[in-house]
């Protein structure tokens, strides 16, 4: 062999040494470097978990009606990895399924396309599970109809019909409650990746709004596991884990179906009544709270909607109803969701800011028409010129005037518009100390915070908003460049970080920037009724295994106290009485048996609706009840609806008519919701098929 | 090994006996992959086969008897004399083009993967001509290599030719099936038996951009079918088509992944069991030794095979005749090139192509083709100890 050819074949023999050695590295790498990476991937190639899921829990009223139950409902579902093998992706298959079912193609189309495959914008109704499971069109399908689909297979390739739990909102005395219950839908990919902290499996339904979201980790329990092995066609070859489903717990509320119900029905029914009167009535919210606990016994929302929608089947038009302005967002909870100026209402807050600042509440007080404060007038809204009258009668008559001199010498005394280093502030402080600003604490989800427009909050506002006001006419529309508008934004820019004496006297009525919800309205009466405790709202009382142990009682905390004094609290007390005696509310109370204490508010309201129309008044009416031994705040708001009194007094007037058992202007013996007084303490006994108390 | 004493003891231990001439590391190596091939095959195939009603052991039955005419074949190829082997090489050249053609033949030729690779024969045989036709281009170029017709160092622009024309016309025959992996491997060989032969270095270098630049073109202009292709692009982005070459591609890593250390123990690999990876007991037959055997089984695996290559470079070394050496290289460069393509395909490092692994995959073909490599080698081995 010459040298050459000896050079040659060492070199090769170099070359296939370090091929091997390539080789030898890889697998190191694959198998001790990587391996466990690997492991994993096998196990799941080779494992798959069948899920089945846990009995929801139910949710009950506090005397054990059901409220939220199961129920079992027949599915039509896509399978989405066999549909789109078809030449045509499934179209015709989707055709002739809408066909068959009575849907439309669009909505069959979009229910089945998963989130990530819509462009922005368009994905209302889409799925929000993954594209391995089979996806449900309807969860309560004809029998007849899924029995032509699974004979028929050929033609419905990738469809199939199956029994499955549903979730059920039995709506039993027509009961709605769709906003406190909330719905429950399918794993989100968030949800799947533990985004909140919890291990969830893909085939389950989760909580999406409502107490339904809040208490799930509870309602939903856990649900059996069994882990086959597979080979590569899919057939089972052993199973490695069997574990059976735990149910979920049961949660009892402290609504009562009957009051929730007639909730419901006095503010549909305060809606209509402002519609007939010609307001635009867009939405409403009713809240019945127990005084003495801060426990929710009913929440209404208005408008609603069919909170067992979900689980038929949404269509992409129903889906997008719900969040569309013309339809007044049906989503929205309006009751903690909402935010509204208090108007009138808020007079409680300033007679405590008026006590507390030293004025005599039981001296005399002037009411003209109107009072001018620096260059502007400032009138009376729900009531005339009276004269000189008592702050009580002040109250009754809900007099605006007398709170303007008030708020406007206190406003001086702070300093004007160069205010003092340290403002007593004592209409800002009370309403700090009513907690305005604070949520109630509500177990819901997405509460919203009501706004004090103190000095700080005004600071903040002007630097967010002073280089718009400043360059009002390059900045803002066309629309926008109208004479006061313009001389608006010139004040604005001027000295919009100050409180001027315009802001101060609207707030002690109310108006201006201060907006609070519904509920904490409520929360608000409720505690001066109880004599100063705020209690934090709620509406879980208890988490109850199926055996029927409890597992959790959820008590309401103590928030605060009220910044008034006895002598305060009982003033508002009489006060308050004189509004549904001889004041704005005694025509909604007439000839009514029980003594009710209330205040009336009248909102008004700056911008446009939808449509370009101005808008409405907000109605309030904030109460609680019987006057001499409180035991119920309810208060019902209707937005755009008008005088508080004519549109929301007369709802709460129905509200209590359920409560206390009322029929014209007697107390009927036995007909009223809690005989002893009182919502039930004890825990119901729960089953599926207990019925409504009913009156003998 | 030049001392007398040794050439007396393996004189001795030879002349009696059939095994005559038998390298003890290179048998030895090979016994061990024979015996680990055929637990690895039926390891592919038995749960499978039960789990369809079919007899648990068919593929193991059959390569055991592959084994055996592959062995009687090695055994033959090492005992035959080399002047016959040189007379024959023409003739067997001859065959092997023979079977190119016919199976390109419809009705004789059966497709398989995408490739007209097979000719069925009765009884449920098959017989894969391209497996054979490697012995037949090493032999052939070899033999023209180096027997020259003159006394140059170097052969000359015409040995070159026609060495050229004798691979040519069996390349062209695998390449219209196509073949793409045993093209690679008869390139390989045929590139390393030029350089070893003393040919040029333009000869070698021109011929490696040859290759090159043809793999190119061939994949632009369509010669290459868009099933190989696909092949080609998984290898580049394993995850671009789930179901199909990228899919086995990346089953197959996992399964040699999950074997870890030790792997699951012969026979319960889950992986294998549930058959995941295709062509387990052929081309991916190092998925069921990297899950069940480990890292120290299929790391094993791979030293058995650096033994053969390293005894294959020593009796190549050793061999003063011209025409056993280039043999011996070509034997080599076949095996280390496709073992390398096989192991690094189910590692993840080469493309997917459809070649068994050498002395383990199942596959009569591949098996006496494999052992009629071995028998060639241990034939240089007798005459030039």
């Amino acid at each position: 062999m010459n040298q050459r050819s000896r050079l040659s074949l060492f070199v090769v023999q170099i070359l296939i040494v370090s091929l091997i050695a390539a080789l030898f590295g890889r697998l190191f790498y694959i198998q001790i470097a990587a391996g466990p990476k690997y492991r994993d991937a096998a196990l799941s190639i080779q494992s798959r978990d069948v899920i089945n899921p846990a009995t929801r829990g139910l949710i009950v009223d506090s005397s054990g009606v059901p409220l939220a139950l199961n129920k079992v409902g027949l599915a039509i579902t896509l399978d989405r990895i066999t549909i789109d093998k078809q030449p045509d992706k499934g179209a015709a298959v989707m055709k002739s399924l809408a066909h068959l079912l009575g849907l439309k193609y669009a909505d069959i189309f979009q229910q089945t396309r998963l989130c990530g495959e819509l462009p922005k914008g368009q994905k209302t109704g889409c799925w929000t599970g993954s594209r391995y499971q089979p996806i449900p069109i309807t969860k309560s399908a004809d029998p007849n109809i899924a029995l032509q689909i699974v004979e028929n297979s050929d033609r419905y390739p990738g469809i199939d019909a199956a029994p499955i739990a549903i979730r059920n909102y039995p709506g039993i005395e027509n009961v709605n409650a769709a906003h406190v219950l909330g719905y429950v839908g399918p794993m989100t990919e968030e949800d799947l990746l533990g985004a909140n902290g919890n291990k969830y499996f893909r085939s389950e339904s989760i909580g999406k709004a409502g107490l339904e979201i809040q208490y799930d980790k509870y309602l939903r329990g856990t649900p059996g596991i069994r882990t086959v092995i597979v080979d590569r066609k899919e057939s089972v070859t052993r199973v490695s884990q069997n574990t059976a489903s735990v149910p979920g717990d049961h949660l009892v509320t402290s609504l009562d179906i009957r009051l929730q119900a007639s909730a419901e029905s006095a503010l549909a029914d305060a809606v209509h009544r402002a519609r007939a009167s010609g307001y635009r009535a867009d939405s409403g919210a009713a809240v019945v709270m127990d005084v003495q606990t801060g426990r929710i016994l009913a929440i209404a929302s208005y408008p609603t909607y069919d909170p067992n929608a979900w689980e038929k089947g949404l269509t992409v038009q129903q889906a997008s109803d719900l969040f569309s302005e013309k339809n007044a967002v049906p989503a929205l909870s309006r009751p903690l969701q909402g935010l509204f100026a208090p108007a009138s209402t808020f007079k409680s807050v300033s007679v405590a800011a008026a006590a507390n600042a030293g004025y005599n509440l039981n001296g005399s007080y002037d009411c003209p028409a109107e009072v001018k404060v620096g260059n502007r007038a400032f009138q009376n809204f729900e009531s005339k010129a009276q004269g000189h009258i008592s702050l009580k009668k002040a109250i009754a008559v809900s007099c605006d005037t007398v709170w303007y001199q008030i708020a406007f010498d206190e406003w001086l005394r702070d300093g004007g518009l160069s205010p003092k280093a340290d403002p007593k502030d004592y209409f800002y402080n009370a309403a700090r100390g009513f907690q305005i600003n604070v949520k109630t604490g509500i177990d819901l989800p997405a509460e919203s915070v009501g706004r004090l427009p103190d000095r700080q909050w005004r600071k903040n506002w002007y630097l967010a908003n002073k280089d718009f006001y400043c360059n009002y006419s390059t900045r803002a529309g066309k629309s926008q460049q109208t004479p006061f508008l313009v001389l608006l934004a010139k004040e604005n820019c001027l000295d919009g970080d100050k409180i001027r004496a315009g802001d101060a006297v609207n707030f002690s009525i109310g108006q201006g920037d201060t907006v609070i919800t519904p509920l904490k309205l409520t929360q608000m009466y409720a505690a001066i009724a109880n004599g100063g405790t705020i209690w934090q709202a709620l509406v879980g009382k208890a988490i109850v295994k199926t055996d029927g142990t409890i597992i959790k009682t959820m008590m309401p905390e103590k928030l605060g106290t009220l910044p008034a004094t006895p002598a305060t609290l009982s003033f508002l007390h009489d006060a308050l009485r004189e509004v549904v005696v001889s004041g704005t509310a005694a025509g909604s109370f007439a000839g009514f048996p029980v003594p009710v204490s209330g205040k009336t508010g009248t909102a008004e309201v700056l911008g446009k609706n939808p449509n370009g129309s101005k808008k409405d008044n907000t109605s309030w009416f904030a109460s609680y009840a019987p006057s001499d031994k409180p035991r119920y705040a309810v208060v019902m708001l209707v937005s755009q609806g008008g005088f508080g009194a004519s549109t929301s007094a007369v709802g709460v007037r129905k509200i209590y008519e359920t409560l206390f058992g009322v029929k014209g202007s007697q107390v009927i013996p036995g007909l009223a919701l809690f005989p002893n007084g009182a919502p039930p303490t004890k825990l119901p006994k729960i089953s599926p098929a207990t019925k409504v108390k009913k009156a003998p | 090994m030049s001392s007398i004493a040794e050439r007396q003891r393996f004189k001795r231990a030879s002349r009696p006996s059939v095994f005559a001439g038998f390298d003890p590391f290179l048998t030895g190596a090979v016994a061990i992959l024979l015996s680990m091939g055929t637990m690895l095959v039926y390891a592919a195939t038995r749960d499978w086969y039960a789990a369809n009603h079919l007899d648990p052991q068919y593929y193991l039955k059959r390569h055991i008897i592959n084994i055996f005419i592959g062995a009687l074949l090695a055994w033959g190829t090492t005992v035959i004399d080399y002047r016959l082997l040189r007379a024959y090489t023409p003739i067997l050249w001859g065959i092997g083009v023979i079977g190119l053609i016919a199976v390109l033949i419809p009705g004789v030729g059966s497709t398989v993967n995408g490739a007209k690779a097979w000719i069925a024969l009765p009884g449920g045989f098959q017989i894969q001509p391209a497996e054979l036709a490697k012995i037949s281009i090493i032999l052939g170029i070899s033999m023209i290599l180096a027997e020259r017709g003159h006394d140059s160092d170097q052969p000359t622009t015409r040995d070159m030719v026609q060495a050229l024309a004798v691979v040519a016309v069996p390349a062209l025959l695998i390449l219209a099936q196509p073949d793409m992996g045993t093209l690679f491997i008869i390139s390989a060989s045929v590139v390393t038996i030029i350089a070893v032969s003393g040919a040029p270095t333009k000869w070698v270098v021109g011929l490696l951009l040859i290759a090159v630049i043809g793999g190119f073109v061939a994949s632009k202009a369509g010669v290459i079918s868009e099933y190989q292709v696909k092949r080609l692009q998984s290898f580049v982005d394993p995850n671009a088509d789930t179901q199909g070459s990228g899919y086995q591609l990346r089953q197959a890593r996992i399964t040699v992944g999950s074997g870890g250390l030790i792997g699951t123990g012969l026979f319960n690999g889950p992986q294998t069991n549930g058959r995941f990876v295709p062509e387990q007991q052929t081309d991916f037959i190092f998925t069921v030794a990297g899950e069940e055997l480990g890292f120290l089984g299929s790391g094993g695996i791979i030293l058995l095979y650096l033994i053969i290559l390293l005894r294959a470079f020593a009796i190549t070394r050793r061999s003063n005749d011209p025409f056993g050496r280039l043999v011996g290289t070509g034997v080599i460069a076949w095996f280390a090139f496709q073992i390398f393509e096989n192991i690094g395909m189910t590692l993840g490092l080469m493309p997917m192509t459809g070649v068994p692994l050498p002395f383990l995959s199942y596959g009569g073909s591949s098996m006496f083709a494999n052992l009629i490599g071995f028998g060639l080698l241990q034939n240089i081995h007798a005459k030039h100890r």
